[in-house]
């Protein structure tokens, strides 16, 4: 059905014809015709956040919690600049995104005009792909394929930039199913021979590992469960990088825990160790393999990924499977199905003795205190009193209380855990607590954070007021920037430049400013009752948990090293990171 | 990789070793890239290049296909071969582009470019100059009594060549388009 209509209002009816519930955003100037639109109906909601970065953020939230697109509305200019870091950040994480933004009129761009902005080109390098629409009569079409390409193949963030006169100009709708979204379709299936291989490989191996990652979360539930059978199948143990965490339940008995720089000691051994590493949907990320020469050295390699450019990016495959995570798998189960289910039983119990040496090891272990909140033991109650909730979902914002989240939480199923891996972007997670609550507004979303990343988008904690989002922002507050903390500590002869925080707000009344709860704990003794008392209250709550000041996240393989060379605590800390690991981040 | 040039502190012992350890086997590869012609497009594929550090020789672009809107680029880069193979996939994910082809690999291919001279001097050099245009096939394409510009056509190689006989003789400019290619055969 072709109807004439404004290109403020194709927004609106193309966004409802992809099923768009939510958008998150902020008026401005150059979209006020669609905020118009948006002021006229009752099929999409709409939450006003308090900067454009908040509503990047609040979507990728969004996106994570429900696997649909998350849609972000902003004005040009200083809007569009705004969502820049939330934009790069869903591309480095691979998490679909629509924004879109308002553009000063056609005849006015390139004149300097009021709250002009190359949005296209200061966006095109973090965005899969971005759109300037000049004419009304494409602007259907256009915002019909950016949702395509936002959701196909490796999802990532997409901009359509839609100019004012754009959105006042009368044309003709589009709806979905005629647009020309063919063009573009990533490959799925992967190559049954290289499946083949992939199962000989999976029949002989003796120290095999699954190594998982985000595309598992992203390929959809059914990627999970498929996961699963493999490992319960198999017997193969399964790490699992920070983005991927979920995808295998912490509690199933063949998890190992996370790997990488704060991974397990088990998990990196068992990757240095292996002699068949199975990389599914992750990408060898530099936080994962530490000195690549020295990288997993006896292993065979195989890498199931949609990508077919993060193969061989880092680390050179063996067996290359470009394609989606769950056509793979389900591939690779039915060959390897039809071939006996062969597995080498014997040498794989084997391994799993190796491992278990390593796992007595306990690296997790930390010193106990009675007088003040340890970070770990924080989290360790926090798990404890929110574990059995049948609805429970975490973000995080980004440093040393992140690695412990990831460390000392269990997720039991995907889309439970949300946190910035690629980009490490300090201030994600609170925005992206309130988009995980407004999609799944009865459950307990917690934002376990640090106290200086919270800080960075405090201001979103009046949107959680406005819309009733009863998030619970759990603040590992230690008055320093920790992780910077650390890494001087142990690479810049302890000269702490510029990483601590003075004049830090009092938190409780900060809360109570905003009109929501806070609540303060400094011992331990009191820990419990205070957590209950956060969880408990009907709505957006402030913890802020004063805990140990100089604590250091452990495990930790130094940068420049290899990943049997982890420090597991304190004592072995002394010149840890060479000349030559200085260098790295 | 080499692009990079970040040499201080990179070190085998580095998580990543920026150092080419390859650097003796750089290949120089001519890839044919035909995409959508839509605005920015030239821009995403150079910022490619620049972005990720790779290295960019010639790079030529427009329209070949004017009813369904597609322009062919073919730009001639250097790397290591595992270099060269990140380059293809990276453009091979690009939303505009429809192909790649590596002419380097897929079978013998013919490249050419076109070059304008412009070559002053009297007397002997001047007689010089036009003697040699003629043995490489280089059209005079303007005059005047003190000076030549000649286009010609031909492998870089040969341009290169032809540049380098005319220097002593005054050349003064020289505009190169980069090098356009296609497979031999059908």
């Amino acid at each position: 059905m072709s109807e004439q209509m404004t290109g403020a209002r194709m927004v609106i009816e193309a966004l409802k014809d992809q099923g768009v519930e939510v958008v998150f955003g902020y008026p401005g100037g150059a979209v006020l015709p669609i905020y118009d639109e948006l002021f006229q109906q009752n099929h999409i909601r709409h939450i006003l956040v308090r900067h454009e970065q908040g509503a990047t953020h609040a979507a990728e939230g969004y996106a994570r919690a429900t696997g649909k697109p998350g849609v972000v509305l902003v004005t040009s200019g200083p809007g569009a600049t705004n969502a820049v870091t939330g934009i790069t950040d869903a591309l480095m994480d691979s998490i679909p995104l629509v924004v879109i933004s308002g553009q000063v009129p056609t005849f006015m761009v390139g004149t300097d005009a009021f709250q002009e902005a190359d949005t296209v080109g200061i966006t095109r390098p973090c965005t899969k792909h971005n759109w300037l629409v000049k004419d009304t009569e494409k602007l259907a079409e256009t915002l019909h394929q950016a949702f395509h390409v936002a959701t196909s193949g490796r999802p990532g963030p997409v901009l359509v930039d839609v100019p004012k006169d754009v959105q006042f100009a009368t044309g003709t709708y589009m709806s979905p199913q005629k647009a020309k979204t063919s063009h573009y379709a990533p490959r799925v299936k992967g190559d049954i021979e290289a499946i083949t291989a992939l199962v000989e490989l999976i029949e002989q191996a003796e120290r095999p590992v699954l190594y998982t990652g985000g595309g598992v979360i992203n390929s959809g539930p059914g990627a999970s469960l498929l996961l699963r059978e493999l490992a319960d199948a198999t017997g193969f143990p399964v790490t699992s990088t920070l983005m991927g965490l979920g995808a295998y339940p912490a509690s199933g008995k063949n998890w190992i825990g996370m790997l990488g720089m704060h991974g397990t000691y088990e998990a990196n051994l068992t990757m240095h160790g292996c002699d068949l590493l199975i990389n599914i949907g992750a990408r060898f990320d530099d936080r994962i393999t530490g000195r690549i020469a020295d990288f997993s050295p006896g292993s065979k390699r195989a890498h199931i990924d949609i990508d077919p450019s993060s193969i061989n990016k880092v680390i050179r495959t063996d067996v290359p499977i470009i394609g989606d995570v769950g056509h793979v798998l389900e591939d690779l189960l039915k060959i390897w199905k039809a071939r006996g289910r062969k597995v080498n039983r014997a040498g794989v119990a084997q391994w799993w003795q190796q491992i278990d040496e390593w796992r007595a090891v306990k690296c997790l272990t930390y010193k106990p205190s009675k007088d003040t909140i340890k970070p770990q033991y924080a989290l360790e109650r926090l798990e404890a009193l929110t574990r059995d909730h049948p609805d429970r979902y975490i973000t995080t914002e980004v440093g040393q209380h992140q690695m412990w989240a990831a460390q000392f939480l269990g997720f039991d199923s995907p889309n439970r855990w949300m946190t910035s891996g690629g980009l490490g972007t300090m201030g994600y997670g609170l925005p992206a607590s309130i988009g995980v609550q407004v999609a799944h507004p009865e459950a307990l979303v917690i934002n376990v954070a640090g106290e200086a990343s919270w800080l960075m988008n405090m201001q979103e904690m009046g949107t959680a007021v406005q819309f009733r989002l009863p998030v619970k922002q759990f603040i590992l507050n230690n008055e320093r920037l920790g992780m910077v903390r650390q890494w001087q500590e142990l690479l810049h002869g302890e000269r702490y430049s510029q990483s601590w925080s003075e004049a830090l707000p009092d938190f409780v009344k900060l809360a109570e400013a905003f009109g929501c709860k806070g609540i303060k704990c400094d011992d331990p003794a009191n820990l419990d009752d205070a957590i209950r008392e956060m969880l408990d209250y009907p709505g957006p709550v402030i913890f802020d948990c004063l805990v140990e000041k100089h604590e250091n996240c452990f495990p930790m393989i130094p940068s420049g090293n290899a990943h049997n060379q982890m420090i597991l605590g304190e004592a072995e800390t002394q010149g840890v990171i060479g000349a030559s690991g200085a260098v790295l981040v | 990789m080499s692009a990079l040039k970040i040499q201080q502190g990179s070190s085998k012992h580095s998580a990543y070793d920026l150092r080419d350890p390859n650097a003796e086997l750089i290949e120089t590869h001519t890839l044919a890239v035909i995409v959508d012609n839509e605005p920015g497009v030239l821009a995403r594929v150079i910022g490619l290049f620049s972005g990720r550090g790779y290295n960019i020789e010639s790079l030529t672009v427009a329209e070949t296909d004017h009813q369904g809107h597609r322009s062919r680029i073919t730009v001639v880069t250097t790397g290591t071969p595992q270099v060269i193979d990140q380059i293809k996939a990276q453009l091979g994910r690009m939303v505009p582009v429809h192909e790649v082809h590596d002419l380097t690999i897929e079978g013998p291919h013919v490249a050419r470019e076109l070059a304008l001279l412009k070559v002053a001097g009297k007397g002997d050099a001047r007689i010089e100059a036009l003697r040699l245009a003629e043995i490489f096939r280089a059209n005079v394409v303007d005059s005047t009594l003190e000076s030549f510009v000649f286009e010609m056509t031909g492998g870089p190689e040969k341009i290169d060549a032809f540049a380098d006989l005319m220097r002593p003789l005054g050349l003064r400019e020289i505009a190169r388009t980069g090098v356009a290619a296609l497979a031999r055969g059908g």
